[in-house]
């Protein structure tokens, strides 16, 4: 095989494999993430099968049966026990509101440290009084 | 080359671009239904394109019987793995309604519900 298709296939594979992660660190919810961890097995089995052609190495091919073989568990297993998450709840926090937080965080803390010695469970409590979502 | 590494090396591209389009897919598509569309596709034919191209470029029949068990791995795991992915997503509700052209899913069980809250009328 001529290393032509070995390069263009591994850049494909490569560029693949990152909008693929790019996938699982948007989510939003876990079943996305499970989705683009399957998409990133395959992703590993086509580019086994890739070196395993352009090299010759036959081993590799006991390596494709059990990646297609055990690729699945981890899929099943998340999608088994994945529950209703809030809406909010995939998203990462953008600066302005972990600055905000940490300032209501360190402002119930003064507080409660002057009364008495509280743990971060009160804290949190007295952070977000009425929230039912305390983050 | 050899028309069979000439079949191995067109057989080994295509599978290789499935992988990028189904990946470009799952960044683009909006939906988890969506998604799981798109990922099925390297999967199952990408990964038959794939076997076929290495099994063309390795070119031993011994090999070739692994590559088919492989494939037919992956056929056994790849409906149990979707099916899951998509009943915990309809049931935690990451579905979206407005986007279903067909949901007997739903209807059913509306249906099952209606007759449980009411009587049978014989």
């Amino acid at each position: 095989m001529s290393p032509i298709v070995l390069w263009v296939g591994g850049l494909m594979l490569a560029a693949a494999a990152l909008l693929i992660v790019v996938r699982i660190e948007r989510g939003p919810s876990m079943l996305d993430r499970t989705i683009g961890l399957d998409m990133l097995v395959s992703v590993v089995v086509a580019a086994l099968a890739l070196w395993s052609g352009a090299t010759g190495r036959t081993d590799l091919v006991n390596v494709l049966v059990v990646l297609t073989l055990v690729g699945f568990v981890g899929s099943v297993t998340l999608a088994r026990f994945v529950a209703v998450e809030p809406e909010d709840e995939g998203r990462i926090l953008t600066p302005e509101e972990v600055r905000a937080h940490d300032d209501r965080m360190r402002a119930a803390i003064a507080k409660e440290s002057k009364r008495r010695v509280g743990g971060r469970e009160d804290a949190m409590r007295r952070a977000y009084p009425e929230d039912e979502d305390p983050r | 080359m050899s028309p069979l590494e000439w079949l191995a090396s067109v057989c080994f591209i295509l599978g290789c671009s499935l992988n990028l389009i189904a990946a470009i897919g799952a960044l683009r598509f909006p939906d988890l239904l969506a998604r799981m569309h798109a990922a099925t596709k390297p999967q199952v034919l990408g990964l038959i394109l794939t076997m076929a191209g290495l099994a063309a470029s390795l070119g031993s029949s011994q090999l070739t019987w692994k590559l088919l068990i492989v494939v037919l791995f992956q056929f056994m795991t790849a409906p149990v793995s979707a099916h899951m992915v998509g009943r915990s997503g309809y049931r935690t509700g990451k579905v979206r309604d407005e986007d279903l052209v067909v949901d007997e899913l739903t209807e059913d069980l509306r249906r099952v519900q209606q007759a449980d809250t009411q009587p049978p009328t014989s």
